[in-house]
């Protein structure tokens, strides 16, 4: 197990690295950041002014350099747009996709994890196709649609939420459901199949025959076991949900890290992009880490292999 | 399928909003919203529209530019004068204050003209300062302000991008400091910044009595960020946003039509344009031929994609300037539709079974290929690369655009030179080159004797048209749509003034 922890450790390193250093050299392919901060109406020689200020002219590598020097102390330098910190800015907008993407990967959890299972108790039973319906249309449904027509329904038709903001919980309820929905088909499709196989294996047979009771087998036989690669596609779509809910916070003006990421590379705002994005891939690989450890308890066959 | 879903979005929004508005009037609260996450709210530091109607709001200029005459008329100044070309002198008002108490003299306003003046503090567009050689002070209340050459559009800046810092608290706090606590003289003084998110306004109850700009109304003006244009019209059916703006037209019919929300039209500083490579440094295209580029400029119905795309106010225009700037003039050659004339001039240099071109866009993609359209039938097959605004001016600039369409706001200067000077005296986004053109550009701008720039502009906009170096399209238009409850005037110059709104 401390070998395979070790392994995974190196490896999530590595990727670390490689995901700061492509970034970076997309971000030098994405247009002239100078161009950009000076605004429309800027002349030849504001550009040239803003170029040399912030060092646009050096060469790449050592523009690089100098960025991962100052990262690993945790200065990731200056907002070009804002003017402040990019760590004070990252401070006020990630609490609010955390807290989004929290509660949505909670709420797909709660909703598709028990559905998949009694859908796969119950093969081509009313409920079966209930959750299958849902699933399609989860799956089917643009989230930017069902968004605006929540806001028509519960924040003007029948005005009980409020529509955008992040000041209080329930700010939150309408973007969890929407996030929440998008990621629940596949989870919930996941845990059906892997319990329609698991149920159908020889040990579950034998647990039957030795008496257990019914719910022992379901939860501690069954469920652990199907729930293995459930596990790795929660992580992948909670950092997907975290790092990719733009939609969602700029429908409902939340201002969190995704939609400051997407603003950011439209107006080249260079340090904040390469933060955003060397957060949430960290944030990846820390859950694919964590995820890969987590299968590795559940499932002795991985960590020794 | 977008258009699809947001009309069918807006009529729902619409049927479904019940009830009337309540939050604004009955609290004196004005919530607006747009789409922008400003910078930073200090002016000197931003280069948004929006930063626009901040600085408006929250500070004063030494004059100020009446939105309806476009005369510039006396604010933190009582009189001034042009001493000589290069010489301007200001006499102030006295007893104004700013929102902390300093009082406001004749060393503010000396203090802000050199500091701005000043490159090593980065103020973010030097062209709105670079005119300004240093100021001085004359007596406690009279100012001198040189300029480096003749600047004949001086007063634009004066009365426009350059508001006046309290000099002891900007010394202490420096841009950062304005940019979180802001203090000015205007007609609202801000209560809270959260950067990007939301700004809040008072009422100043000290402001200037006589001030052109009116004195201000409503008693706190929040201002919210909403990115989503659904939102913002689903906050303001609801109630909980009383203004917003840039509604496009299919969902204005909309809304106008529920009544439950006031929507008024207004044109704006902003033409479009198709920048043409008749010079050839982006290589060896058909648009060096001027018939070629007349052919273009005959081939578009112009008209028709204002009738049915652009709306509005929107109206066609045939020089290279919007009319109601200085020096502009729509006395030139105009080119109306007419795709035979086209076909034979397209014909007579060679190309009768006409040519394919690069054609880049980055904003009204619906016009853009509308244009695309119209094209297509005269035998130009145009190949649409649609960019960011960004990368699209970098291309330009590195000579890569043969052929463009692009647009340009003036920054809302009410002046050729903030347009036609920009880009046809030989600039990075010049694709003409025309040395005549530069000349004539050039008499305009270094006198300020409004007879010979009158003249020079109508020259070289009429060399402009008879060449084509464009193809001059249309205004734009902006729909303000806000509560039933508010009275509220829009301006051509794209700056709506919040210190003149009030309640029914």
């Amino acid at each position: 197990m401390l070998i395979y922890t070790i392994k995974r450790f190196f490896l999530a390193i590595l990727v670390a690295l490689t995901v700061s250093v492509i970034t970076f050299s997309l971000n030098q392919l994405s247009g002239d950041p100078a161009i950009a901060m000076a605004g429309e109406t800027a002349s030849d020689s504001d550009i040239e002014y803003i170029r040399k200020l912030y060092g646009f002219d050096r060469p790449v590598h050592e523009q690089y350099l100098s960025w991962v020097a100052r990262a690993a102390q945790g200065d990731l330098g200056q907002s070009f747009y804002f003017r402040i910190p990019v760590t004070d800015l990252l401070a006020e907008r990630l609490p609010v996709s955390m807290i989004l993407g929290v509660s949505a990967i909670t709420f797909a959890i709660v909703l598709s994890v028990p559905l998949g299972v009694l859908a796969a108790m119950r093969p081509n039973s009313w409920l079966d196709r209930f959750a299958l319906g849902l699933s399609v249309v989860g799956q089917a449904m643009p989230s930017f649609w069902l968004a605006l027509m929540l806001i028509v329904l519960l924040g003007v038709m029948f005005p009980i939420l409020p529509m955008t903001g992040s000041d209080s919980w329930q700010n939150f309820v309408m973007p969890t459901i929407v996030l929440g929905y998008y990621a629940t088909p596949a989870i919930m499709r996941l845990t059906r199949a892997g319990m329609l196989e698991v149920l159908g294996s020889d040990y579950i047979r034998t647990a039957r025959a030795k008496g257990l009771k019914r719910h022992t087998i379901l939860f501690k036989h069954a469920l652990r076991n199907a729930v293995i690669p459930v596990v790795s596609l929660a992580a992948v779509q909670f950092g997907f949900m975290l790092g990719g809910s733009i939609v969602i916070e700029s429908i409902f003006a939340l201002h969190g890290a995704g939609y400051l990421a997407w603003e950011s590379i439209g107006r080249l705002d260079l340090p904040v992009v390469q933060a955003i994005v060397l957060v949430f891939s960290l944030f990846y690989i820390v859950l694919t880490f964590l995820s890969d450890l987590l299968n590795a308890w559940l499932d002795p066959r991985i960590r020794v292999s | 399928m977008k258009r699809i879903l947001t009309a069918v979005t807006a009529a729902a929004l619409t049927i479904g909003a019940s009830g009337t508005a309540i939050a604004g009037k009955a609290e004196d609260t004005l919530n607006i919203v747009w789409e922008r996450e400003l910078e930073n709210v200090d002016s000197y530091f931003n280069t948004a529209r929006e930063g626009i109607i901040v600085n408006r709001m929250t500070w004063d200029n030494l004059l100020y530019r009446d939105p309806q005459t476009m005369d510039y008329v006396p604010l933190i100044a009582k009189s001034y004068e042009w001493v000589d070309d290069t010489t301007l002198k200001f006499e102030l008002k006295e007893g104004l204050t700013f929102h902390n108490g300093e009082k406001l003299d004749a060393d503010d306003v000396v203090f802000t003209y050199n500091w701005v003046a000043d490159p090593a503090n980065g103020v973010k567009t030097q062209q709105n300062v670079s005119w300004i050689d240093s100021a001085e002070k004359l007596g406690p209340y009279s100012v001198q302000i040189n300029l480096k050459e003749p600047f004949p559009a001086a007063l634009e800046f004066v009365s426009g991008a350059i508001p006046i810092y309290p000099e002891e608290y900007y010394t202490e706090v420096g841009p950062d400091g304005m940019g979180l606590k802001p203090v000015g003289s205007g007609p609202y003084m801000i209560s809270n910044v959260e950067p990007g998110r939301e700004i809040v306004w008072k009422k100043f109850d000290d402001y200037m009595k006589d001030s052109p700009k009116g004195q201000p109304q409503i008693g706190t003006i929040i201002q919210r960020t909403i990115p989503e244009r659904n939102t913002q019209i689903a906050e303001l059916l609801a109630g909980k946003a009383d203004w917003m703006w840039r509604v496009p037209a299919d969902q204005a019919d909309r809304l106008s039509s529920s009544g439950k929300v006031t929507i008024v039209n207004e044109q704006t500083f902003r033409i479009g344009y198709i920048t043409l490579d008749s010079s050839g440094v982006t290589g060896d295209t058909p648009l060096k031929d001027v018939r070629v580029r007349q052919a273009i400029n005959y081939a578009i119905d112009r008209e028709a994609i204002v009738e049915a795309l652009v709306r509005g106010k929107s109206e066609v225009v045939n020089a290279a300037c919007f009319p109601s700037q200085f020096g502009c003039t729509d006395d030139v050659t105009t080119y109306e539709y007419d795709p035979e004339k086209a076909k034979a001039l397209l014909a007579e240099a060679g190309y009768p079974d006409g040519f394919s071109i690069d054609f880049y866009a980055y904003r009204n993609r619906d016009y853009a290929e509308a244009m695309m359209g119209f094209l297509g039938e005269a035998g130009i097959k145009a190949n649409l690369n649609y960019l960011k605004y960004a990368t699209l001016r970098d291309k330009i600039r590195a000579k890569e655009v043969p052929m463009g369409f692009m647009t340009w706001g003036s920054y809302s200067i009410n002046d050729v030179s903030a347009i036609t000077s920009h880009f046809f005296k030989h600039g990075s986004d010049d694709l003409a080159l025309d040395d005549k053109v530069k000349a004539l550009l050039d008499r305009g701008d270094t006198t300020v004797d409004s007879a010979v720039r009158e003249a020079a502009y109508k020259e070289a906009l009429q060399i402009i048209a008879d060449q084509a170096y464009w193809v001059p399209l249309w205004s734009y238009n902006t729909n303000y749509a806000f509560s039933n409850d508010l009275n509220f005037t829009p301006s051509a110059d794209e700056i709506p003034r919040f210190f003149t709104a009030s309640w029914k």
